[in-house]
């Protein structure tokens, strides 16, 4: 168990920030909460730097699309208090067609290769990141690949076309 | 003491103190039984020429007692596994770099056609990038089935003719793919 509750920390968001993050849920026991692109950078930092909280390991970047949302794509981020023992998740949902969002690496260097990353497969813009270029895909590829937009499939492959199976 | 056998020479015309056969049918004999591979492994068909190079399997009783792990002093490149669009150049250049005459043989499903890897980011078959002279189906193959595809190697290299690769059929092949 951890030394903080989630609802200590629900307590010292809300008082921090009230209306600039949505509210908290606990899918899991994992604590849950969305905030603007805005907010967030602030909200990190205070998480980190809480001489109470000290969120000062950030687990994970990623993102998710959702087209059918107004703002479809979102930028998950997993923290982890290491003196707390306790973790968690903050959404931020951003614009499809101008995914911006200010960059992590000025709190944790280790936000560089997952912004990279977050970038190459979803096109999330880090504002403020020092080398936002693609990380695993070859450089010459155009799209972002984990977008709903496009297909999964290789279009080069020939040998699962329809009319090999009689359709 | 086991015993030990010398391959049949090849057709010719013989005589007392004198055998006479065609360079070529020599030459070929000669490679198809000192063929060394440079092993491209990058998944678990490469687990599985592990066991085919090991001593239960004994790859090197065909003439491949060299793995040759670097593309200069290679006869064959055998791909073995999952061959992702990042690694198609360097690839490419790895059979580049290998001297003629040089002969490819893709193993296991990844490496022929992509496999079950039909997905944004991995090659959908080396034929793509480089020509394949044989393909060794399975998911992974058996040691058995890579050895049933470098006999088939084996049978190319001892009939090939020896201006096959001065050929404008082989030029031709070579500059599909972007190869001088």
């Amino acid at each position: 168990m951890g030394n903080l509750s989630n609802q200590q920390l629900v307590q010292r968001l809300t008082a921090r920030f009230g209306e600039r993050i949505t509210v908290p849920t606990e899918p899991f026991g994992l604590l849950t909460f969305g905030t603007s692109a805005e907010t967030i950078e602030e909200v990190l930092r205070f998480l980190k730097e809480d001489g109470e909280l000290k969120f000062n390991y950030l687990t994970d970047i990623t993102g998710i699309h959702f087209p059918e949302l107004e703002l479809s794509i979102g930028v998950i981020y997993h923290l982890h208090s290491l003196t707390n023992n306790v973790r968690a998740r903050i959404k931020v949902f951003i614009d499809g067609n101008n995914p911006k969002i200010p960059t992590a690496t000025n709190l944790w260097e280790g936000a560089n290769w997952m912004e990279r990353e977050t970038y190459d497969f979803f096109g999330v813009i880090f504002e403020g990141h020092p080398n936002l270029v693609r990380i695993l895909n070859v450089d010459e590829m155009t799209v972002f690949p984990m977008r709903r937009e496009y297909p999964l499939e290789d279009p080069n492959r020939v040998d699962k076309k329809d009319y090999f199976f009689g359709r | 003491m086991s015993e030990v056998n010398i391959v049949e020479a090849p057709p010719g015309i013989e005589g007392s103190g004198f055998f006479a056969t065609s360079m070529e049918k020599v030459v070929g004999l000669a490679r198809s039984h000192s063929l060394w591979p440079l092993p491209f492994a990058t998944s678990c068909c490469g687990i599985e020429f592990m066991a085919t190079m090991g001593s239960h399997y004994d790859f090197a009783r065909f003439g491949s007692e060299r793995p040759s792990f670097s593309p200069r002093q290679a006869d064959l490149l055998m791909v073995m596994g999952t061959i992702a669009k990042k690694m198609g150049p360097v690839l490419k250049q790895v059979y580049v770099q290998m001297a003629e005459p040089r002969w490819v043989i893709a193993v296991g499903a990844c490496a022929s056609s992509g496999g079950i890897f039909d997905t944004y980011s991995v090659m959908q078959g080396i034929d793509e990038i480089i020509p394949v002279d044989v393909y060794v189906p399975g998911c992974p193959p058996r040691p058995e089935a890579i050895i049933d595809g470098f006999t088939k190697i084996q049978e190319l290299v001892r009939n090939e003719s020896l201006r096959r690769r001065e050929s404008p059929e082989y030029k031709e092949l070579l500059s599909r793919y972007g190869i001088q």
